[in-house]
């Protein structure tokens, strides 16, 4: 579920860098010193509680096969959706750093996706709603299962967009989704499952817990004037984005300039990122100095494209071998010979 | 062992390996953050096919690792435990797109095993960049890093308190789950409604925690404001360090070393 | 000097869930006196321990320190001068390194950073403990934490050093330890125990609480010998005052009743 820095282009990666670092910094500032002063231990124990529950595996009842908890949801119950935000955000990043779970430029992704929906659209639209004033045993069952599929439905969805935006899986459209979603659907259903039994838990055994994070919530539901304003911008700018390359193939989600450019060139990381955070700007503008003549002769006579790729970087493969080759081993004898002076200088290395 | 206390291991580790004393880890935090993003940036503007590109870029991880003292060991170890969706996406790659992009001598190579491969060594790159600057800089300097370079105090903060409870918490879990695995007698069959139990109880234990921690907190004058000790100066090393680093990645990304080299080297021994 | 005087009167606390934890708390604690807070589980020590330092404000009664009633609006002068030591270190060590930990309660007080350092090595020496200034507290031992805990607390410059069963979890040397670290302070001191022994050798006062009610309060020497009071109490003679298992005879310097 987690997207991977190795399936993320630049442009995705700092757009949504950009959007989640905007909800944490918006988040940030809706909760004021007095409530911070209570929230910030419990929140610090809380995204704890998240890894340590992850810990406990349990048995799926059909299939057999084990589950854990991904907490989003829960997160944004007991703690309302801004500190649970942060919490999901500082969680996800120690999974990128430690555990490698994704990457450090994919970390907006993530962020957005498994933090952004249950936090200020799943909490505040549909369980806050439906679980409301008097939660009962039946309310929090259906709040926490339908929560906890949506979630995940969406933060599926996420990831695959993200991932065909970035251009760098071969999987089309429709495939990704039809592989994506039912099996979120079976995430889903069991992270719900798992967050109902969780509250409902805590709400026999504690009430005042969930009463409290209930409670302490200023202004009760997020303003959703600036979390919509931020959505916008992103959508705005990924719209941007697949519009480009939408619109310069008319084949729609088929991203087959790439398979047939291959030219470094073409996703030149500076010209990628403004090409995204100025997306209204003329087509022609956006890579001024790109030629489109390779791909366009390929989109013409299909047949030739294994021609045409060759065209591109013919005089170039072989010396391309020869050249990374000996780049590789340049690199690993510099490596080895600083290891080794190293080692003449300070013996006693640990 | 579950994965998270796997994972638990290695915060320790890399904490152990960030305590050591090197160039790299006198550098200012700052430095090796915007070093390691202007590096992720970079590996992932290079085109999917592109292989042989990328190819130099390794020279930074195993520069970074000998200067700063990493053991390949623990590098390869992260990498193998790093969990491999990209790869799992990217195996889609060759069956997809066939096309035959490459001829040399006899054998063709498709554009999806190209692009297969470069999701490979991206994934080696990111990987190792992110782990040597854990490495060598500390997970507690890399947030006041982040900080310092302008992200929320409060997250910050939330980053600092939970690195801290994950050590006590998952502790604490772990003790739970072998109490309740030597009551179940192997049976061992957690189902949900036990799970809820078990997590709930780990949850409400975490939470009056939380609350012991706050009136800790609270004796000690805390006020809701996040404030911090750390002070680490730039200095030049630091900027040159930076400069350096871009400057290679300039490098690599638009001077095409790699095919100058293998022409160069071709055309020798033509 | 009035400021260093805690003073509790008719104190009455339920928690949320309606326990009644203290019921009519009354006691006065003169400069620089030494303190024994004795009772069984649940008899409210601690519960009493969070109102000296406005963690917790009483339902009915008043809690004083010094010049300043504890309400929310003293609550910045409270806190400077009653420094709390927590039962779980785990809970007060809440920064990354020791050495931040320890800064954290002099960095909200706002101070310069080279005042900050000079607290920090400053504290960290007085419990034997600066060479743990840059290790993270979750390597620590338990006897280690609890000396870091203690000079995150002493940063502080506090005039009253609040502790909460500071001994539990030790080990007998890592206690002996602490236990010479603290007869070393010449704070106003109030500990909360059950180690009734080091209450005996360190406070030469000791209150017994029990069931949230004040069942004696006196000198250690008498409080502790009588057998009748602690038994009702949930409390047993500390071993010193009993008689030696071997020869029946008491070991300690304090006649048996
Ligand atoms: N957070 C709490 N919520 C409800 N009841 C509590 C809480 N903390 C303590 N109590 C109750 O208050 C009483 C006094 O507890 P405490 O002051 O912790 O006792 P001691 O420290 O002497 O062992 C006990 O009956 C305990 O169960
Ligand atoms: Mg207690």
């Amino acid at each position: 579920m987690h997207m991977a820095d190795a399936l993320v282009s630049p442009s995705v990666g700092a757009t949504m860098w950009a959007a989640s670092m905007g909800l944490a910094a918006y988040s940030a500032r809706r909760i004021e010193p007095e409530v911070a002063e209570r929230k910030v231990p419990l929140m610090g124990v809380m995204g704890a509680f998240v890894f340590a529950a992850q810990m406990i595996n349990f048995t799926i009842p059909v299939t057999g096969s084990s589950g854990h908890l991904g907490g989003g949801l829960i997160l944004a119950i007991l703690l309302g959706p801004h500190a649970g935000f942060l919490v999901m955000f500082s969680i996800l990043a120690v999974q990128a750093l430690f555990f490698a779970d994704g990457g450090l430029l994919a970390l907006g992704c993530n962020v957005f996706n498994l933090g952004f929906w249950p936090c200020f659209v799943i909490y505040p639209l549909l369980f806050k709603p439906l679980v409301g004033r008097q939660p009962s045993r039946s309310r929090i069952l259906a709040g926490s299962m339908l929560g906890g599929v949506l979630c995940l439905q969406l933060g599926a969805f996420g990831v695959v967009l993200e991932t065909l935006t970035s251009g760098i899986s071969e999987l089309p459209f429709g495939t990704f989704v039809l592989l994506m979603q039912p099996i979120h659907l079976a995430i889903g259903i069991v992270e719900g499952a798992v967050t109902a039994a969780l509250v409902s838990f805590v709400w026999q055994a504690r009430p005042e817990v969930i009463d409290l994070a209930a409670g302490e919530r200023t202004g009760s539901m997020p303003s959703l004037k600036p979390v919509l304003v931020t959505l916008g911008i992103v959508a705005a700018l990924t719209g941007g984005v697949l519009s480009w390359f939408a619109s310069a193939h008319p084949d729609g989600l088929e991203w087959s300039m790439f398979r047939t450019s291959g030219s470094e060139e073409l996703a030149a990381p500076a010209d990628g990122v403004h090409a995204s955070l100025a997306g209204i700007q003329e087509r022609t503008a956006i890579l001024p100095d790109y030629d489109f003549a390779a791909a366009e002769d390929a989109q013409a006579t299909p047949a030739e494209e294994g021609a045409a790729w060759p065209a591109v970087r013919a005089g170039t493969s072989l010396s391309g071998i020869v050249g990374g080759s000996l780049v590789l081993l340049l690199a690993g004898l510099i490596g080895m010979s600083l290891r080794l002076l190293q080692r003449s200088r300070q013996p006693a290395t640990p | 062992m579950t994965r998270i206390e796997a994972g638990i291991g290695d915060l320790d580790t890399l904490d152990r390996l960030a305590a050591q004393d090197s160039p790299i880890h006198r550098l200012d935090p700052r430095a090796k953050v915007i070093a390691t993003a202007l590096f992720l940036l970079t590996v992932v503007s290079f085109s999917k096919y592109d292989i042989a590109g990328l190819t130099p870029l390794f020279l930074y991880p195993a520069v970074l690792l000998t200067v700063g003292l990493v053991p390949v060991r623990v590098l390869l170890r992260y990498l193998l435990i790093a969990c491999p969706f990209a790869l799992l996406v990217g195996v889609f790659n060759p069956l997809l797109d066939r096309e035959i992009v490459v001829r040399w001598g006899g054998l063709g190579i498709s554009g999806g095993w190209l692009s297969f491969g470069s999701i490979v060594l991206r994934f080696l790159l990111t990987a190792s960049a992110v782990l040597l600057l854990l490495a060598c800089t500390g997970y507690v300097a890399v947030c006041a890093a982040l900080g310092r370079l302008g992200a929320p105090h409060l997250l910050t903060m939330q980053f600092l308190m939970l690195y801290r409870f994950i050590f006590i918490l998952t502790d604490e879990g772990s003790r739970m789950v072998r109490a309740h695995g030597l009551r179940s007698f192997g049976a061992g069959r957690t189902t949900i409604r036990v799970w809820g139990s078990l997590a709930g109880h780990l949850l409400l234990r975490a939470y009056d925690r939380g609350l012991r921690v706050h009136a800790a907190m609270l004796a000690r004058g805390f006020d809701g404001t996040p404030r911090t000790l750390r002070v680490s100066r730039w200095s030049l090393t630091d900027t040159a360090f930076v400069l350096g680093c871009g400057l290679f990645l300039a490098l690599v990304r638009f001077g095409d070393p790699v095919d100058r080299l293998g022409s160069w080297c071709v055309g020798v021994f033509r | 000097m009035s400021h260093h005087i805690v003073e509790v009167k008719d104190l009455e606390y339920s928690y949320p869930d309606r326990t009644p934890a203290l019921r009519g708390v009354s006691f006065r604690i003169e400069h620089g006196e030494a303190v024994g807070l004795v009772g069984a589980n649940g008899a409210g020590k601690s519960t009493l321990l969070l109102h000296l330092n406005g963690c917790l404000f009483p339902e009915r009664g008043t809690v004083r320190i010094g010049d300043y009633p504890v309400t929310r609006q003293t609550l910045p002068q409270i806190r400077r001068s009653v420094g709390t030591v927590f039962q779980d270190p785990n809970d007060q060590l809440f920064m990354p390194t020791v050495e931040e930990d320890v800064a954290f309660g002099p960095i909200n007080l706002q101070l310069p950073p080279e005042e900050v350092e000079q607290r920090v090595v400053r504290s960290l020496e007085s419990t034997n403990s600066l060479h743990l200034r840059q290790r993270p507290p979750y390597r620590l031992s338990g006897g280690e934490k609890r000396s870091v805990a203690i000079a995150a607390v002493l940063a502080m410059s506090p005039d009253i050093l609040v502790m909460d069963e500071p001994t539990s979890g030790l080990d007998p040397r890592a206690r002996r330890r602490l236990m010479d670290l603290l007869a070393g302070f010449t704070h106003t001191k109030i500990i909360a125990s059950h180690d009734l022994d080091m209450i005996l050798s360190l406070c030469p006062r000791t209150i017994v609480l029990h069931q949230g009610t004040i069942a004696a309060d006196g000198p250690t020497a008498a409080v502790l010998a009588d057998q009748d009071l602690l038994l009702r109490s949930g409390l047993e003679l500390p071993l010193r005052v009993q008689g030696c298992p071997i020869c029946g005879r008491s070991c300690g310097g304090h006649p048996r009743p």
